[in-house]
């Protein structure tokens, strides 16, 4: 892309440090590397390491052979594949229905279901198997009481401590993820291409199975791969629904070697690096496919007005099947955790129970020290993790894309690195990097701060680049003309630009490190835990009924950062 | 073979009433004739074809193909898209992309309520693609073909079923210059050699002279004149026809004669002028004159005859190749022309404008 190696100024007289655009990029490649190689460097050197930060370096395959040659190896590695195919399949079946159901048929009501089918976004992947586990547990689940007082059966017909059970509850969380894509996927799709196969004599069936189903293949496959790594690379259902049911997969397994006495490092290490490996071939795959995907690429930027197919009479059915995902799926987990968040113990609905609601709860956690650390942790880290990722991002970004310096892609693939990056192998990989670094931070919320920040940058330069692509070299040009410096040229003209992508980045990463689990489960400890950690732990020791009001403030709090933040940016005018 | 009768097509735009995209149009074509819907964007000429095609539902009216009544909203008829025997093609071709040359003309081999065995297939295709010029190409993917063979295997990919009507909503948009020269003329050969009817939708008016039958010019929903190629340009009815169809000169005016041969005389600022007559006008009526670019004969020294000649001065020439544009200024009025290339004029020269009766129109002022 570049073509000019010089930065902008023609004055040779101008030294480096004096032309912040030469400064930025050393700076920013610098970061970059500190953030985001830096780990994974210790990790791989860790995991071929004898002992942990060691006087001197011991090479060694042990770690590996422990990883990798126990009899747990191949369960293990089954159950991940199971576990990430099926999710991947059933949040991709149902991710899919759904678009195609609002999009592209003629469903009654089907425009109120577009909204309602992201909402289980804003609930984090530790309260969905939470509540799941109210719902579906054989024990004690509501679903499960309610079946078989209703048929009369002797068992409970469901069991969520199961493969299919953490198949089912991670697939219900990452559904909305399936929704977006695949409504994007149908959108895009020319309309004309499905007309033409109308008139050429195709019936509705055949113009859906012949033409809609075959120009969506190639993007149904880079979904279905984004959704296995996605899977592969979560801990929530493995560690809240898996451990309990002593079913292990690749995450499991490094949270475990890190949490047994004495902590095995080096294993979870080496486990980690595989992880690692797997994710990275994934999103390698993912690359190429959505590459390859463009000479199938039906979008030609025509505003198109979708067509819709007639159901007839089977449109009443897609009414049933939207409703009854919205009740089932999107409601009742949040309704199980309201409910059980006035209970002074767990108990299903019944007159006994709601004479029993009080706001016990709620009352025992004003004065709940722990509760009220771990929320101000929550609120520091996710507030500072999006402010700090979209500067930096933001610079990134303006650097790749319009600064011409010759080698400003080796920014872009760093930025990107960290996608490749399992929470859990972040978390093992800081480990190892701050346990022997001379800075003291581990232990604190600081090094969760890097870990999120890490984390988050591939997000936040998908925000920024997308906007900073479009503002126009003159109008910074011009700023220049005007006598700005390169600094001020960036906070008077291009920043403000960049609001609305800066905006929505923000946003996406405020939410996604509040809902951090796989990273944290590793890294918070003591003063430093933050609200998914507190959820884990408490619900591992058993109080469900102040979880679910941990849950519920939880889920509260996002709604208000959401508000307040769409209030102000609303007063500055940032269309997001 | 194609009728239409008082098609109305509503869209909602947020007003109770919607907006009436097509407004009681009424049309008909006959077996082998090529029939061209003319007019600007939005003036619903394609909302008009996808309701013959059965991609959108009208609210009324009724809709006769090959004898068939494929769409009648009072006895609530409407056969479905893939029922009619019809073959389309769009401006943007909407060739298959996943879908081999050949696979996309089999296609509707394929899916047709008459099944073909794999050898009528070939056949059928091989030949669609050799009325197209496209025989050698079947093993390539659809994608690799360039815009002028994309648009030719459209229209094999419409013909192969051999259907009885031949759907065309703008198929040389996408294409440049040249090439749509060519396949104006190769898309009306294969026309007439086939002779299959053909509903024609276009924007372009040297399209739709060159190669129509029949032109029905729309605007606002309706239509506002029918006839052949000659008579629409000729003898437009209407300010809008004549502005639509080529470029033209408009002089004011009031009727101050009018003859029982339908010419007569109008008065306006540049003088008398004898010209035609929309037949209805009355004297006293208030009109335009048109009159094409082309028809203005200019005469550097004032000819003798002195009917329908105006004094003037010569605006700006502009020399474009095939002719000279020259404006030319009476009194407050500027006239494009169209002059011979070789006439040597400068601005500000005198001149005689000579507006030959028989060319100039007289127009009601809409």
């Amino acid at each position: 892309m570049a073509t000019v190696a010089l930065p902008r100024s023609n004055s040779s007289s101008v030294g480096l440090f004096r032309e912040p655009a030469m400064l930025v990029p050393v700076v920013g490649a610098g970061v970059l590397i500190y953030l985001a190689v830096l780990p994974l460097l210790m990790l791989i050197i860790g995991s071929f390491q004898a002992e942990v930060a060691p006087r001197e370096f011991v090479f060694t395959l042990k770690n590996y052979q422990n990883a990798y040659a126990s009899q747990y190896t191949y369960s293990t590695f089954k159950n991940s594949l199971i576990f990430a195919s099926g999710s991947a399949g059933l949040s991709f079946i149902l991710g899919t229905l759904l678009a195609w159901l609002t999009e592209r048929t003629n469903t009654p009501l089907r425009a109120i279901f577009v909204p309602l089918a992201v909402v289980p976004l804003i609930l984090p992947g530790v309260l969905e198997s939470i509540a799941w586990i109210f719902l579906l547990s054989p024990k004690f689940g509501y679903l499960n009481v309610w079946l078989m007082s209703l048929f009369g059966l002797q068992s409970a017909p469901f069991n969520v401590f199961s493969l299919p059970g953490m198949i089912w509850v991670h697939s219900v969380g990452q559904v909305p993820l399936a929704f977006l894509m695949m409504v994007a996927a149908f959108k895009s799709m020319d309309p004309s291409l499905e007309e033409s196969a109308m008139m050429s004599g195709a019936n509705t069936w055949q113009t859906f199975r012949r033409v809609t189903l075959r120009l969506l293949l190639p993007t149904a496959g880079s979904v279905l791969l984004i959704l296995f790594v996605r899977t592969l690379e979560s801990f929530e259902t493995p560690a809240l629904i898996g451990i309990p049911a002593r079913i292990y997969v690749y995450t499991s397994e490094i949270y475990l070697a890190f949490n047994e006495y004495p902590p095995d490092y080096g294993r979870g290490g080496a486990l980690a690096v595989g992880l690692l490996l797997l994710s990275a071939v994934g999103v390698w795959l993912y690359r190429r496919s959505t590459r390859e995907g463009k000479k199938f690429q039906t979008v030609t930027g025509k505003a198109f007005r979708p067509r819709q197919f007639d159901l007839g009479p089977w449109r009443w059915v897609g009414l049933t099947f939207l409703l009854g995902y919205f009740i089932f799926v999107v409601l009742m987990p949040f309704l199980v955790l309201f409910w059980a968040s006035f209970l002074p113990f767990f108990a299903a609905p019944s007159w006994d129970a709601i004479q029993k609601l009080s706001l016990d709860n709620y009352r025992y956690l004003s004065s709940f020290r722990p509760f009220w650390e771990a929320m101000k942790n929550s609120i520091i880290l996710a507030t500072l993790t999006a402010s700090i990722a979209m500067i930096l991002t933001s610079l990134v970004a303006w650097i790749v894309y319009k600064s011409k310096l010759r080698g400003a892609w080796v920014l872009d693939f760093l930025a990107f690195v960290p996608i490749t990056i399992p929470g859990i192998v972040m978390g093992m990989a800081l480990i190892l990097l701050y346990v022997a670094f001379p800075i003291p931070i581990y232990g604190t919320i600081w090094v969760l701060l890097i870990a999120y920040v890490t984390r988050f940058i591939p997000y936040g330069m998908r925000a920024a680049s997308g906007s900073i692509m479009q503002i126009h070299s003159e109008l910074e040009e011009a700023a220049a003309a005007s006598g700005a410096s390169w600094w001020e040229t960036f906070r008077r003209v291009t920043l403000p630009l960049l609001r609305p992508g800066f905006a929505a980045g923000w946003m996406y990463i405020c939410i996604v490190s509040f809902r951090e689990f796989s990273t944290s489960v590793l890294l918070a400890t003591g003063e430093s835990r933050v609200l998914s950690i507190l959820l884990f732990t408490m619900f591992e020791q058993g109080q469900v009924t102040i979880v679910a009001a941990i849950g519920m403030l939880m889920i509260l709090t996002l709604l208000i950062i959401v508000a307040l933040f769409q209030k102000i940016s609303g007063r500055v005018g940032i269309q997001t | 073979m194609i009728e239409v009768k008082s098609l109305v097509k509503i869209y909602a735009d947020g007003n109770s009433a919607g907006v009436k995209a097509v407004n009681e149009v009424s049309f008909k074509v006959e077996e082998g004739r090529f029939y061209t819907l003319l007019g600007p964007s939005g003036c619903g000429k394609t909302t008009t074809l996808r309701c013959i095609a059965g991609l959108e539902r009208a609210d009324e009216g009724e809709i006769i193909v090959a004898g068939n009544k494929v769409f009648s909203a009072s006895t609530g008829t409407f056969v479905p898209a893939y029922r009619r025997p019809i073959g389309m093609v769009i401006q943007s071709y909407a060739i298959w992309p996943h879908l081999s040359v050949f696979e996309n003309v089999a296609f509707p081999l394929r899916v047709g309520k008459q099944r073909f065995s794999n050898n009528d297939i070939k056949t059928k295709v091989a030949k669609a693609l050799e009325q197209v010029e496209l025989a050698d190409y079947g093993e390539r993917m659809a994608t690799q073909l360039s815009g002028g063979q994309q648009q030719r295997l459209a229209l094999a990919r419409a013909l192969v079923r051999e259907p009885q009507v031949l759907l065309l909503d703008e198929p040389l948009s996408n294409l440049d210059a040249k090439l749509r020269e060519r396949m104006r003329v190769e898309l009306r050969e294969l026309q007439r050699r086939l002779r299959i009817t053909t509903l024609y939708v276009t924007h372009d008016q040297i399209e739709a002279l060159s190669m129509s039958n029949q032109i029905a010019v729309m605007n606002a929903g309706v239509i506002v004149q029918e006839g052949g190629p000659r008579d629409i340009y000729l003898q437009p009815k209407s300010k809008f026809v004549a502005n639509f169809i080529g470029s033209t000169n408009q002089l004011p005016g009031q009727i101050s004669k009018v003859n029982s041969d339908g010419t007569g005389v109008v008065r306006t600022d540049v003088g008398e002028l004898s010209c035609e007559l929309l037949s209805g006008l009355l004297i006293g009526a208030k009109v335009v004159v048109v009159i094409r670019p082309e028809s203005v004969i200019l005469h550097q020294n004032k000819p003798i005859q002195d009917a329908n000649v105006v004094e003037a001065k010569i605006g700006a020439a502009m020399f474009l190749g095939e002719y000279l544009e020259c404006t030319i200024e009476c009194g407050s009025h500027v006239l494009q022309t169209h002059q011979h290339y070789a006439l040597q004029v400068r601005r500000g020269d005198p001149v005689w404008i000579d507006l030959p009766a028989g060319e100039c129109m007289a127009l009601p002022v809409d």
